[in-house]
């Protein structure tokens, strides 16, 4: 069943063309990778998704609904979390502060906690520290924290493992895998190794376009094709 | 050791004992106690009316990223509708401590009624159309600015118009040989109760979590399901509504005011902004009772220098921090 669909969406940024033709469906369930060079379009794809860019009329459906033109607000009720490349969290907030702050009626689902806590257990440790004060990986936990304290069908997360040791790599790998049990992901991830552990179903996007779109066993075994779509060399 | 002292003196508050730091070389300077006391009231007393004006500034700054150049209209129709209640409740200030008492709130209530309907209508006619547009948002504030100060002059006329005072807020407190104006302890208590106030929503609240969240980033507090237009107006009306505030009590320290009363506020309202770090309320007020304190002191010790104290204090304070003295983290 597919969860999101997006059909030759085309996303304008001031006098600039960047998305042309963006079409992929995200089937319910598991996780969905996105892969392309640098500038290739992927950030504006998860941005266009969330309605932070403005895509063309009637190119998102998610669930069945056109969401294209609905404020970034309404798209994230309707069960859709963002963890950008940046992660957006907000330093000056403690960690309860930035969780609570997700959640829908500002108080705690504690089973949905205490799985936070087993996935993430660094963040019950620094719970009531301001989160610029963080490392760089309990960060990038704390992102992904907040885009599971409530339920959602789907959730998009732009390059997770981007500056992090080895050893969070790994740790936000089984994190993606216990979430993806129960949530969609689709994730946009430069590192190849680590999306193609996670990936069902991929796409790759070049120049604004999807030029590529399969399952991520063939596309893994195709080292050609790698190569050739994202200079990997075997 | 420069690192040793810099971590012992962050233990002790950091930026915070700045003034206590001004205070302390200014009773040096000043060698006399009682002229220090006098001083420091009249500068914590102008900081504390500064910081109402300011603190909504600097929210509106920080959240909206708006240029509100038209933020001292806010200051000036405070000051003149409490001017106005005042006024045509002036049997009351003569009337007992309790008509007295009302007199002065209801004054300063209408001052805080009409900044937050001023603040609504400018929000929706005036700034919503050129959010993240600061050239336009300067061009068209700038303008409401002049269109304010217009209508002020049309309704109250160009002569200065006297700000009856409640008669239990004359005087001053002799204490020894330190007299403090019982009008300037006031605004210091109503600065501090409203500073307490704002710290309280801000940090107690859930619209104070989504106001902090959305100074640092406004667009994840939408990615999490937050209309943040909603926020802004709401922002934008307390914003306004605590300058009207301001300008009413800055008319009850002045008793004579002009339509100008707002414009040459705006200067040390800005260099307050600025100083104390956009978006933080701990900074502005930190700010404003920094720019209050130097005020006073270099006004007594080098009057010729009163005027530039403030710009010199600015450049020094960003030299030092570009960011000002407690921005909110960005």
């Amino acid at each position: 069943m597919t969860l999101l669909s997006l059909q030759n969406m085309k996303t304008q940024i001031g006098q600039y063309h960047v998305l042309h033709d963006v079409t992929f469906d995200v089937p319910q369930g598991g996780v969905f990778v996105l892969l392309g060079r640098n500038g290739a379009g992927k950030t504006t794809t998860l941005r266009s998704i969330m309605g932070l860019w403005q895509p063309q009329p009637g190119s998102v459906m998610f669930k069945g609904q056109d969401i294209s033109r609905l404020a970034t607000a309404d798209i994230a009720r309707l069960g859709i979390a963002y963890v950008p490349e940046n992660m957006g969290i907000f330093g000056g907030l403690t960690v309860e502060e930035n969780l609570v702050l997700a959640t829908a009626k500002g108080r705690f689902d504690q089973t949905r906690l205490q799985r936070i806590y087993t996935l993430f257990p660094a963040l019950e440790k620094f719970w009531t520290k301001q989160a610029w004060s963080l490392s760089g990986g309990q960060k990038q936990m704390l992102a992904v924290a907040r885009a599971i304290i409530e339920p959602r069908d789907l959730i998009l997360i732009d390059e997770p493992t981007k500056g992090l040791a080895p050893s969070i790599v790994a740790a936000m790998g089984e994190a993606f895998r216990e979430i993806a049990q129960d949530t969609t992901i689709l994730l946009v991830e430069q590192n190849f190794n680590f999306a193609r552990s996670l990936g069902r179903d991929m796409a790759v996007v070049d120049d604004g376009r999807v030029v590529h779109r399969g399952s991520m066993a063939d596309f893994a075994a195709d080292t050609d094709l790698q190569g050739q779509l994202l200079g990997l060399s075997a | 050791m420069m690192n040793k002292v810099s971590e012992t003196l962050g233990r002790l508050g950091g930026v915070n004992l700045l003034p206590l730091a001004l205070a302390a070389v200014a009773f040096v300077l000043i060698g006399a106690p009682s002229s220090w006391v006098t001083l420091t009231v009249a500068g914590l007393s102008m900081g504390m009316m500064v910081f109402l004006m300011a603190s909504g500034l600097s929210l509106v700054f920080g959240l909206m990223d708006v240029l509100n150049f038209g933020h001292s209209a806010f200051i000036s129709f405070g000051a003149f509708v409490a001017a106005t209640v005042l006024a045509a409740l002036s049997t009351w200030l003569d009337g007992g401590w309790m008509l007295a008492s009302a007199a002065l709130a209801l004054a300063l209530l209408a001052a805080i009624a009409f900044g937050l309907a001023a603040g609504l209508f400018f929000e929706t006619v005036i700034i919503r159309p050129v959010y993240r547009d600061h050239l336009r948002q300067i061009l068209i504030t700038m303008g409401a600015l002049i269109v304010s100060e217009q209508i002020i002059l049309a309704v109250w006329g160009g002569t200065p118009v006297s700000v009856p005072r409640p008669a239990f807020l004359e005087g001053a407190w002799i204490v020894g040989d330190v007299s403090m104006e019982i009008y300037r302890l006031f605004a210091v208590g109503l600065g501090a109760a409203v500073f307490v106030g704002l710290m309280v929503l801000l940090n107690r609240t859930r619209i104070g979590l989504l106001i902090r969240a959305g100074v640092e980033n406004r667009e994840m507090v939408e990615a999490l399901g937050f209309k943040i237009n909603r926020l802004f107006i709401g922002v934008f009306m307390l914003g306004s509504a605590l300058a009207a505030l301001g300008g009413a009590m800055w008319a009850g320290y002045e008793t004579l005011i002009t339509p100008a009363l707002g414009g040459e506020m705006m200067i040390v309202v800005f260099i307050v902004v600025i100083i104390g770090g956009l978006g933080s309320i701990e900074g502005t007020l930190l700010g404003a009772i920094i720019v209050g304190l130097t005020a006073n002191y270099i006004g007594y010790l080098a009057p010729k220098l009163a005027l530039a104290s403030n710009m010199i204090l600015m450049m020094a304070i960003l030299m030092w921090r570009p960011s000002g003295l407690r921005p909110a983290v960005k």
